[in-house]
């Protein structure tokens, strides 16, 4: 179907469908979600007021037959860091937007009434509803709800109780293939959605929908190139799919950068009974699955399903982020606590990393003892799910969780907690934090990759020299990348097999019948993470927020001692492009 | 020389997580590599004592050696 834009007024309740204007034809995803919000909405504008707007994006190659190709972009100003916010996810709801048409779904304006409402996304446009009986549940009865009405092919995004609430570490959750959950996880914007009474966005697609392609031989040949690049590539190829992201565990704690005890340690004791192995092993004896994709297409095949003791599903998408913020950084070494969190929180519609470092912060404060896993499972139930005055304060982030506890060790740029690498064994990724428009996000410029996994050439991690023009580069190719719609994972294979970057490309011009080059492609990358910045210096934001907390510069890192000790100067030289 | 030999991910499959093992002096990485039956080209990550090392790095008494396939995650 033709692209066009599908705006919903929240106000008077009203729903249009609109042309795609000239300058947003040739985006998608992320550099469509970041110039919708830099072009409308006040930048001064309080997150969760009728001013600012959540914005949903498939990208470029969304809903074609390129692997790997189902991510969607979520947009809207963070109440978490008052930043731009991207927010990338999975799940079937990119490739539904894109046969529809829906080049994106723009939700403005907030309703007077106190009622929560469903969106319906259709062929023709969209349909606003009240819903008084979805109002306090669970992101898993909300989805049953919706699949019972309209049947087991719908879309479904949806918030949990921590978005109805409003709390800023509340996500938005996305149905995979399976019914299962996927999350837009950080920076809050599951409080938008909350903000603007939208409870829940179904998608419905007639059946013989497709995208249309420009040259479809040529995209076909591009596509299978990708494809087989993809499983040759030993990461993509054979680790993620056998052991999943929980690989990393083992990796980074030997390397000294693991985050442990609140960001005091940079190693864990207990590491190897969280690891990717321990978990590989874990699911064959309890039969779960060891691969599952988060979208048809998915050739890499990093989530699982794990079950718990007595062989009943627990979680899925159970991730290194997730299993190293609430096991390492609170140093819980119970692999099925770590589980049950991790499908509390997506229940109640939470992020994992900013939960759990506000976890550790609170731990550091004296809420609960360190390792205590079963407190922590209490408290995401009974105080964040219901919302009581400890859960409000918990589901505010590690930020407001610190000055609520008088803890100066408090990881977190932009007010958005630091993830699973510590910055000053992993110098690269800290860069990263520092500077991207998100606050700090490991996914957008993974200078792991090069200073730890060797992937795309080695930068010493524990180095100053090339950190900066490393994160740069690989900031402003993640940014088309989020742009395209491609899982970041494809990185691996695109920064070590030329042909695997160019059938990119090559995807790109037959889908629109274009004729994109790398550098184009680089242009693009630029364009967007300077709309991005230039968002963030008109809300308020300087030069001053692209820096670590005080204590990385203080304390120094055991095993490797080490300190955070770039110069003011040196880390301005990023945006220096 | 006395080192501690740490094995991860697929490597651990028919032989050890962990075993603190004899070798003579001055050897390279490459070596204990061979000597496990690990083919090189399947060697992604190596640390010695936690930091960054290649296939051509030498061994001292003591030293941890940790071996990884290519991995990659986030």
């Amino acid at each position: 179907m033709v692209d066009r834009i599908y705006r919903v007024n929240m106000t008077d309740l009203t729903a249009k469908v609109e042309d795609v204007p000239e300058n947003w034809a040739g985006l998608g995803g992320r550099g469509l979600t970041s110039t919708i919000v830099t072009e409308e909405v006040v930048p001064t504008c309080h997150p969760l007021g009728p001013n600012n707007k959540l914005v949903f994006a498939p990208g470029l190659l969304s809903g074609t037959v390129a692997a790997n190709s189902g991510r969607l972009s979520v947009g809207g100003k963070s109440p978490l860091s008052g930043t731009i916010k991207e927010s990338n996810v999975g799940g079937t709801a990119a490739q539904q937007f894109a046969k529809l048409g829906v080049k994106a779904l723009i939700i403005e304006g907030q309703p007077e009434k106190d009622n929560f409402y469903s969106l319906h996304v259709m062929g023709d446009g969209v349909e606003i509803k009240e819903e008084p009986q979805l109002e306090g549940k669970g992101n898993f009865a909300v989805v049953d709800t919706m699949l019972e009405r309209l049947g087991e092919k719908t879309g479904v995004m949806s918030i949990g109780t921590a978005g109805e609430m409003m709390m800023p570490v509340a996500n938005i959750s996305v149905k995979d293939p399976e019914g299962k959950l996927r999350s837009a996880g950080r920076g809050g914007l599951g409080a938008v959605m909350g903000s603007k009474k939208v409870k829940c966005i179904v998608i419905t697609v007639p059946k013989k929908a497709t995208v249309p392609i420009a040259e479809p031989e040529n995209f076909k040949a591009a596509a299978k190139i990708f494809a087989k690049a993809l499983m040759e590539h030993p990461v993509s190829g054979q680790g993620l799919p056998t052991y999943g992201t929980a690989v990393l565990v083992n990796v980074i704690n030997e390397a000294g950068g693991l985050p442990t005890q609140n960001f005091r340690y940079g190693q864990f004791e207990g590491h190897d009974k969280i690891s990717g192995e321990t978990i590989h092993d874990l699911i064959e004896e309890r039969g779960g699955k060891t691969r599952h994709g988060c979208h048809t297409g998915c050739v890499i095949q990093c989530s699982q399903v794990y079950n718990d003791a007595e062989g009943k599903y627990k979680t899925s998408g159970f991730e290194y982020e997730s299993i190293w913020a609430m096991g390492a950084d609170c140093c819980v070494d119970n692999i099925d606590h770590i589980a049950e969190a991790d499908s509390l929180m997506d229940d109640i519609g939470i992020d994992t990393i900013e939960t759990s470092v506000s976890m550790g912060v609170a731990m550091e404060g004296g809420l609960l003892p360190f390792g205590d896993g079963e407190g922590i499972v209490r408290i995401i139930k009974e105080d964040i799910g219901k919302g009581t005055p400890l859960g409000r304060l918990m589901g505010s982030g590690a930020g407001a969780v610190g000055k609520a506890y008088g803890v100066t060790r408090v990881p977190v740029v932009k007010n958005q907690a630091i993830p699973a690498y510590d910055p000053r064994a992993v110098k690269g990724i800290g860069i990263t934090y520092c500077t991207t428009p998100m606050g700090a996000d490991h996914t957008a410029g993974y200078a792991v990759a090069t200073n730890i996994l060797k992937i795309g050439g080695d930068v010493d991690p524990l180095k100053k020299e090339g950190q900066v023009e490393l994160s740069r580069n690989l900031q402003i190719a993640t940014a088309a990348l989020d742009t395209a719609g491609l899982c970041i994972f494809v990185a691996f294979p695109a920064l070590d097999i030329p042909e695997a970057f160019s059938a990119i490309i090559d995807m790109l011009n037959a889908r629109f019948g274009i004729s994109l080059t790398a550098d184009d492609v680089n242009e693009l990358g630029k364009t967007i993470l300077r709309t991005e910045h230039e968002f963030n210096l008109a809300a308020g934001l300087t030069n001053k927020d692209d820096r670590l907390p005080e204590f990385f510069s203080q304390e120094s890192l055991p095993p490797h001692n080490v300190v955070w000790d770039f110069t003011d100067e040196e880390i301005d030289e990023f945006w220096n492009f | 020389m006395r080192i501690t030999v740490r094995l991860f991910a697929n490597f651990r499959m028919d032989r050890f997580k962990e075993e603190i093992r004899e070798y003579p002096p001055t050897l390279t990485v490459g070596e204990i590599v061979s000597e496990l039956g690990i083919p090189e080209p399947e060697v992604g990550i190596i640390f010695i004592n936690g930091r960054n090392a290649s296939l051509e790095t030498s061994l001292g008494e003591g030293d941890t050696l940790s071996l990884f396939p290519l991995v990659g995650g986030g």
